[in-house]
């Protein structure tokens, strides 16, 4: 695990809320020098502790409509290697979006991303259900996103303040 | 009273007659003035609004609403309900050093505005002098008047950081000279008074026997030094009334709740005034303001956090734009100098509304030396301000173009 000093932590957390925000307003906003900044995310890069930018999409807003299931799989693990070796299988199909070890009445947690319903119920047969560990899949799929990295998707809050007070 | 409107016109007497002199001789207040030339426009981006941009902690809304679930819609005791008044006076031991006894010395008040005008009405014989440090929040000289008190401006002056000095004090005092109004962490200026300031003003205080009204709703908005409440000082506990409240630091501006503390004698009087006139504070506004010091006090620090980041970028920003900025140490205003684009401050904010769609304060609306300045908030997003800046950036070039 990384330690990270109170410099890189603030700068994660001013990217996480805006990753285009540039070094010359980052030094600006934490009262320090821009290439301090600099150093800091280039080390985080390196690090792996910033993976990627990306941006946060409501696909619902997008004629180009996704549809995305999150599979919850139960799995026998490999001698030696636990869960990892099936885990990576799985990852590294491109239609997989993300993939998390769980406690409880399943093992991994799939996030599966494709255009309609019998493109990623095809992913389920064909794919993931039959790898020799895979015990069983349950598919559930996602109806509306309404929140996600803590960004709420259909927060119109205006601001309702007065334009001009004491 | 019933009056008809054509008895009215028979007698040409304008209703405005039956008003007190006291009342009708205040003249409107300049952020009104200007509230209005804004009027609804939304395409403006506003740097013109004195409370948090955050909503307040949905834990403390959470917990308002379950109390209404639960039925409590009563009135609390006059002074406030009895668990928010330990709460506030352990926040305030813990954050500040002063230590008020619940039962006696606090009053849960509606908003701060109503502490500082009760200890006004509770304080003031006609005639009496009350010493107001300017540039200051717009209501301490009008709530003066209203009482029968005669305000005195003390101006103060960005050379000394907008810091009250001894010095101008002592020059304003006569015999009549009563209270002394302090806000600090200042709105407009975001000046702030350390320790050390203190020190010469509390000598002053002493040797001219006056009671001071102290105004901290920014106390935990404070960037440099911690927050040194005048209460504190040696020998100013029992000569000072502490107004303090929720609005600012806890983003709770509409909820209107905030307390007064000081001596019990004082506030014995201020609660007369405070139960024949409101009552109470709303409960549900108390509710919500104990879970704030109960388990809010993390958002309370990420909140200043932001506010600490978005003062950086705006004073630079506006020394970028070659303006004079003294950097503000509390509050979350900026209070740049625009004596240098020879535009007064009401020409300088109402083209920079008119032409560049930014909406900012003139300073001369805060009283002496205020002229020549902008307030400017930084409750706003940092997208917001970085596009204002641009603006005024934009709007301060072509100004010195025509110059």
């Amino acid at each position: 695990m990384t330690e990270l000093n109170d410099l890189k932590l603030k700068v994660l957390e001013l990217l996480k809320e805006d990753a285009r925000r540039t070094p010359t307003l980052l030094a600006t906003l934490l009262g320090v020098a821009e290439q301090d900044v600099c150093t800091a995310i280039k080390e985080l890069e390196d690090q792996h502790v910033i993976v990627k930018y990306a941006a946060v999409v409501n696909w619902d807003k997008v004629d180009d409509e996704k549809v995305t299931a999150l599979i919850e799989v139960q799995i026998t693990p490999e001698r030696g290697r636990g869960f990892e070796g099936i885990a990576e299988r799985i990852y590294l199909y491109p239609q997989v979006k993300s993939v998390y070890l769980m406690s409880g009445a399943y093992d991994l947690l799939v996030e599966v991303e494709g255009r309609n319903l019998r493109e990623v119920a095809n992913f389920v047969s064909e794919k993931l259900s039959p790898i020799d560990s895979v015990l069983s899949t349950k598919t559930n799929f996602t109806l509306k996103k309404y929140k996600q990295d803590g960004i709420i998707f259909e927060d119109h809050q205006e601001d309702n303040r007065l334009m001009i007070s004491p | 009273m019933n009056i008809k409107p054509e008895a009215l016109t028979d007698s040409n007497k304008a209703m405005s007659s039956y008003l007190s002199p006291l009342v009708r001789e205040i003249p409107s207040s300049g952020i009104r003035k200007f509230f209005d030339l804004v009027g609804g426009n939304k395409d403006i981006i506003t740097l013109g609004v004195g409370e948090p941009d955050f909503t307040t902690p949905w834990h403390m809304r959470e917990a308002c609403v379950y109390s209404l679930e639960r039925g409590f819609t009563s009135y609390t005791s006059n002074a406030g309900t009895p668990e928010l008044r330990e709460a506030i006076s352990e926040y305030l031991d813990e954050q500040f050093a002063v230590r008020y006894d619940p039962k006696s010395e606090i009053i849960v008040t509606v908003g701060g505005s109503e502490a500082i005008d009760l200890a006004l009405r509770a304080l003031i014989v006609p005639g009496d002098e009350i010493l107001v440090p300017e540039p200051c929040y717009i209501s301490y000289s009008p709530i003066t008047s209203i009482g029968g008190g005669i305000p005195v401006g003390i101006e103060t002056f960005a050379k000394d950081e907008f810091k009250l000095t001894a010095e101008a004090l002592e020059a304003k005092i006569t015999p009549k000279s009563k209270v002394l109004i302090l806000c600090y962490p200042s709105n407009p200026t975001g000046a702030t008074m350390t320790y050390e300031d203190w020190l010469p003003i509390a000598k002053v205080v002493e040797k001219h026997d006056l009671i001071v009204i102290s105004d901290e709703i920014y106390a935990e908005l404070n960037y440099g030094e911690k927050h040194v409440s005048f209460a504190a000082m040696p020998g100013m506990m029992d000569r000072t009334i502490l107004v303090s409240g929720f609005s600012k630091a806890f983003a709770m501006t509409g909820w209107r709740i905030g307390y007064t503390c000081g001596h019990p004698d004082l506030i014995a009087a201020m609660l007369k005034i405070h139960q024949y006139t409101v009552m109470c504070a709303p409960s549900m506004g108390q509710v919500a303001a104990l879970e704030g010091l109960r388990n809010g006090l993390g958002e309370k620090d990420r909140m200043v956090e932001a506010y600490n980041q978005r003062r950086r970028l705006m004073v630079e920003g506006f020394r970028e734009i070659g303006l004079e900025c003294h950097e503000p140490r509390g509050a979350f205003y900026v209070f740049p100098s625009i004596q240098s684009t020879g535009l007064s401050s009401d020409e300088f904010a109402q083209r920079l509304l008119a032409e560049a769609k930014v909406a900012a304060v003139p300073g001369n609306v805060f009283g002496l030396g205020g002229e020549g300045y902008l307030r400017c908030s930084y409750a706003t997003s940092v997208s917001q301000l970085t596009e204002a800046l641009d603006r005024i950036g934009h709007f301060v070039e072509k100004v010195r173009k025509e110059g």
